[in-house]
Formats: C-alpha cells, sequence, structure tokens
C-alpha cells in the first residue's frame, strides 16, 4: 500500500522551517495526506518540531535548528509522510449564513457578468457547493475552502485590493474562502457572513478545523445585521450539523 | 508601581516581544519584534528575559515621561539621538528616569526599530503566550493598536541598579543571506540570477508586515498563481508584476504567490532595520551555513548577559557625542502616510 503513495518533497523554508510538500496543485487525496501526517506528528511528536501548519497540499513544519538539522528531520519525516492515509472519520458540518452582493458583495455583479450568466445564478451555485476547510491560513480563522464548482473558477484579480471588509465570503482561482478579519485581498467579493471563525474572548475562539465541512445559505441584509449583533456578542451564528 | 507615559510618538510603534507562537495553524499571526537580537541586548540592560515585552520605536521620535516614581529603562537598536534633561544617553545603555523626568529619542539613523525595554517588563494580557500587537487581528496588550501620545504603562519601581551598556558583536554588514526555495523551481535560472545579482532598495509602502522590494521584474515560469502554501519570517514572495516582498513579522501565515527565497535566521533583522531607499543584496548560502548561523545567533542571544558591563566608561558618552553631531543628517524617507500595509492571500 504505501509504497504506490508517490514520496512528497520536502522543500526548504529558510533554516526554521520545511514544507512537506505532497502536490502542487488542490487534490483532496493531497490534502487528506497532509492531515494525516499532521494527526500522526501530535501523536508521536518528532524531537525539535515547534509547530506544524496544514495547508492544501502541504504541511509546513517549523523546527529548532538547535535540537535537528534538516536532513536529520528529514529522515524522521519522510517514512511517517509515506504512510497511508487512515479512512475519513465523521467531520464536523457548519451551515454559514451569507448576505450576497450589493455593499456586501462588490464584485458579485462582475463575476456573473465575467461567466455571462446573472448574480442569482452565481449565487445559487455558490451556495450550492458542499466544501471542506482544507486549511486555515493567512490571518487568524480564514478558511480555505475546497469543493467550488468549477464554473465558478476564475483567475484572481490583477490588483489585489489593500483592505477587503471582516468576514467577507469570497472565491479566487478554483478556492472558496470565509475571511474572518479585514485584510489584503485578490480574489472576488461575493458577499458576507456574520460568522466569526476566530473571536477572542470566545469559547472556541477558533470555530473552525482543517477537515470540517460548510455549505452556505443566503440571508437577506437584515438578518445579517441582526446575526451580525448576536455574533459580536459571542453567539456562534453558524448552525452545527452532523456530517 | 511607576508608570511610564508615551508623551509623544511616531506611527509604527507598538509593543512587541518574542511574539506569538503555536497558532499559526488557525491563522494567528506570530507578529513579535523586528530585530530579535536588539530587542534581547535592551531586556538584558535592564535584567528582563530576551524576549520580554517592549516598546518597538518606529522611525520617527519619541517621549517617554516617568511618573509615581522612577523608571529604569534601556534602549537598543537603530541609533539615534538620546537625552535625559538634555544629557545624551548612549544606545545600547540602561538609564534611569527620576520622577518627572523624560526620556527624549530623535529620529532612527541608519535603521528603522529602536527598542526600549522597561525594568520589569511591560505588563498585560497575553494570548497564546505573548503580549505582542498585530494590530490587525485587534491583538496585544496593553494596548491592541499602535501606541499613541498619552499611553502608559504600568511598571515596577526601578531598582536602583547601577547603569549597564552592552557590547554587541560588530554588526554583519554585505549581503542579506538566503536560503533558496522553497518555489524556487517556480523561476528559471535567468531570474534565479536576476534576484542574487540585482540591487534591491525598500519601497517606503512597507510595514511589519511584509517589504515591497524594488529593482528589476522577476518573472514566474508558470505564471504567479501557486495554490497557497505556508510562510515563515523572511519568506520572499514574487507576485504577479515581479517585485518581491519579504514577509516579515505581521505576515500572513500562508500566501498565494511562489516563494523565491527565505531570508535565514540571523539575517532577518539586518533587512528588518534597513532603511527604506538604501541599496542591498542578497546572498544564496547552504542550509548548512544558514543553520550554523541560525544556531550562533540563538547563542548570541543566550550569551548576552556576558556581555554586560558597567556604564562608567568615558568610551559611552563619546559614542553619544558623536551621534549627536549628526543630528538631523539621515532622515527616514518613510512617511507616516506611506508606512502601510501590503500583502494578500
Amino acid at each position: 500500500m504505501a509504497a504506490t503513495l508517490p514520496p512528497p518533497r520536502l522543500l526548504p523554508s529558510g533554516d526554521c522551517a520545511v514544507t512537506v510538500e505532497f502536490s502542487r496543485t488542490i487534490d483532496d487525496d493531497a490534502n487528506q495526506r497532509v492531515l494525516a501526517l499532521d494527526k500522526a506528528l501530535a501523536a508521536s511528536p518528532i524531537d525539535g518540531i515547534t509547530e506544524t501548519v496544514p495547508t492544501y497540499r502541504s504541511l509546513l513544519v517549523h523546527y529548532d535548528p538547535g535540537k535537528i538539522g534538516f536532513d536529520a528531520l528529514g529522515e524522521k519525516l519522510l517514512p511517517v509522510a509515506i504512510q497511508p492515509p487512515p479512512p475519513v472519520t465523521k467531520a464536523r458540518r457548519w451551515r454559514v449564513p451569507v448576505a450576497y452582493g450589493g455593499e456586501h458583495g462588490i464584485d458579485l455583479e462582475d463575476v456573473a457578468r465575467a461567466l455571462n450568466t446573472t448574480p442569482d445564478d452565481i449565487v445559487a451555485r455558490h451556495a450550492g457547493g458542499d466544501y471542506k476547510v482544507a486549511m486555515i491560513g493567512f490571518t487568524p480563522g480564514w478558511s480555505y475552502l475546497s469543493g467550488l464548482d468549477k464554473s465558478l473558477h476564475m483567475s484572481r484579480r490583477q490588483n489585489p485590493r489593500l483592505l477587503t471588509p471582516a468576514g467577507t465570503i469570497s472565491i479566487g482561482g478554483v478556492q472558496a474562502g470565509i475571511q474572518c478579519l479585514a485584510a489584503p485581498s485578490g480574489w472576488h467579493l461575493l458577499g458576507r457572513t456574520p460568522v466569526r471563525t476566530y473571536q477572542l474572548h470566545r469559547d472556541p475562539t477558533f470555530l473552525t478545523e482543517p477537515g470540517d465541512r460548510v455549505t452556505f445559505f443566503p440571508i437577506d441584509h437584515k438578518t445579517f445585521e441582526e446575526l451580525d449583533r448576536a455574533a459580536e456578542a459571542g453567539e456562534i451564528v453558524a448552525e452545527q450539523v452532523d456530517a | 508601581m511607576s508608570r511610564l507615559v508615551v508623551a509623544s510618538i511616531g506611527p509604527a510603534s507598538s509593543v512587541q516581544d518574542g511574539g506569538r507562537h503555536g497558532a499559526q495553524r488557525y491563522g494567528l499571526t506570530v507578529s513579535g519584534a523586528m530585530d530579535r537580537l536588539s530587542l534581547a541586548a535592551a531586556n538584558t540592560l535592564v535584567g528582563n528575559e530576551p524576549f520580554a515585552a517592549s516598546v518597538e520605536i518606529g522611525p520617527f521620535g519619541a517621549t517617554f515621561t516617568a511618573r509615581d516614581g522612577a523608571v529604569r529603562v534601556a534602549i537598543s537598536g537603530a541609533p539615534r539621538n538620546a537625552d535625559v534633561a538634555g544629557n545624551p544617553v548612549a544606545m545600547d545603555t540602561s538609564v534611569t528616569l527620576k520622577d518627572g523626568e523624560t526620556l527624549t529619542l530623535g529620529f532612527a539613523r541608519g535603521g528603522a526599530f529602536t527598542y526600549l525595554a522597561i525594568e520589569g517588563a511591560i505588563k498585560g494580557e497575553m494570548v497564546f503566550g505573548s503580549l505582542a500587537v498585530n494590530a490587525r487581528a485587534g491583538l496585544g496588550s496593553p494596548y491592541p493598536r499602535p501606541l499613541q501620545a498619552g499611553d502608559e504603562f504600568s511598571v515596577d519601581a526601578a531598582s536602583g541598579a547601577g547603569e549597564l551598556r552592552i557590547e554587541l558583536p560588530k554588526p554583519i554588514s554585505g549581503p542579506i543571506r538566503v536560503v533558496l526555495g522553497p518555489q524556487d523551481d517556480e523561476f528559471d535560472d535567468a531570474n534565479k540570477a536576476l534576484f542574487l545579482g540585482s540591487e534591491w532598495k525598500i519601497s517606503a509602502t512597507s510595514d511589519r508586515m511584509g517589504y515591497r522590494l524594488e529593482g528589476p521584474a522577476i518573472k514566474h515560469l508558470h505564471g504567479h498563481n501557486i495554490v497557497s502554501d505556508g510562510t515563515v519570517n523572511g519568506s520572499i514572495q514574487v507576485p504577479g508584476n515581479g517585485s518581491p516582498i519579504a514577509l516579515m513579522m505581521d505576515r500572513g501565515t500562508s500566501g498565494g504567490y511562489p516563494k523565491i527565497a527565505t531570508v535565514i535566521t540571523a539575517d532577518v533583522g539586518r533587512l528588518a532595520q534597513t532603511s527604506a531607499g538604501t541599496a542591498f543584496r542578497f546572498r544564496a548560502v547552504s542550509m548548512a551555513e544558514a543553520q550554523d548561523e541560525a544556531r550562533k545567533f540563538a547563542q548570541l542571544i543566550r550569551n548576552l548577559p556576558a556581555r554586560l558591563r558597567s556604564a562608567d566608561s568615558v568610551a559611552l558618552n563619546i559614542e553619544a557625542l558623536s551621534d549627536a553631531n549628526v543630528a538631523g543628517y539621515a532622515v527616514s524617507a518613510m512617511d507616516a502616510g506611506t508606512w502601510q500595509v501590503t500583502a494578500e492571500p
């Protein structure tokens, strides 16, 4: 079994981190292996590793070169990395409300025009998707989702915006995303959610985990305001359902 | 308790420490001091742990006043004119402010960030073990934002310890060293040579998140979109316009542009202290050399207490006076208005 899996590449990320790369594209099998390696390292830690960061297709392993060198770490990582991932266990599923279009989704009409269809159709395709949290990164709670409908794949903006609002729901390339905090972004803004995937003094601080499933449902802008107030007060306004 | 009051301060100044580690997997930015060696030197001077929370002062001037008792502080990092009641204070020394006295710091000369450590360290509410300010995430304590005039810190009263100076090794000069990768194979040999062979300048539109580099445009082999991938302090990504961005302490934990190289740990602080507009080069080193330098850098920080000397030295005041002679000579090119954020997923 293990022998049939291509070994990942070990790419140096400076002198204190190594990228264990399983794939260069978004690929569910590769993501499964990333999450499996991450779990395996959590269960049987390698001395010197300080932190791991799972992404779609690679696991970034931060380590202390005072404790273990690049080559020695690679020799310990590879045997774990080539293990076949265990079958997927039951995932949590979140239903996330989104106010599409208007001031909350300033690119919705442009996206519809570029794809030769209507804004309503874009909303239906985006909200009709079944997504997986493939990774969390960039800023706190920024959940990168795989599973975007192929008809919505489009290049990122030529000129990224210096600031996009907290709660932005957007698409870029083959990816969909939930952005928690205001941040620069080169993606296309379709809407906004009142859900906070990260909220400092709430338990849990971080709502989503890599591996969770996500679906979206449209809400009107008035409902957005109500849910936003509830979320501000610390409520989790995403609905959690069992997979 | 005494208080240290921020009487005046420019933009790009904030509380920073060793950074917030352990939650990068949730996208929680590390933050922390741009120049860790200078942070550690300032802290060591006042008997703090090397990465205790201190004030990171941006390129502009600042003044701090002691209230309700004496406060002992130390400064290290980008050189500036400094004085207490007209008496010069040298860099890399400690000084005790009596109740009501003000420490005045001028503009940074030949650098960007100066660290003001306070005996007993800054106190506040830790998140993931850190007080470091990340303004975008609303994180940091006691003020989760850049500092403003009128802010104050509740601090330990000065212990009355004698003043110290610290003898730091002569700063390394020469190119900023990098390890190629993780995506150097997204560039052909000619473009890698262009990156390593050219002069670069840090754009004025740079900040704690990233330093934009001005120089030739670096072309990608297969376009500028990669599937988002993890980043580290010092990752040099190349976006669509071909102008590299060196990711600094407030970087996103992942990014979607190919990373041609990574600044070695020992040189991240040097890059951070490179003033906007100053020309510099990169040089690729082997992983073995980079890790050797990283270990030496860690050892230098561990051994800082052995470099402490009594401040009772003539040399010290000569240095302060010679610093004062070039007052106003080299003002940083970074304006408040262009000191802003620049990166995206």
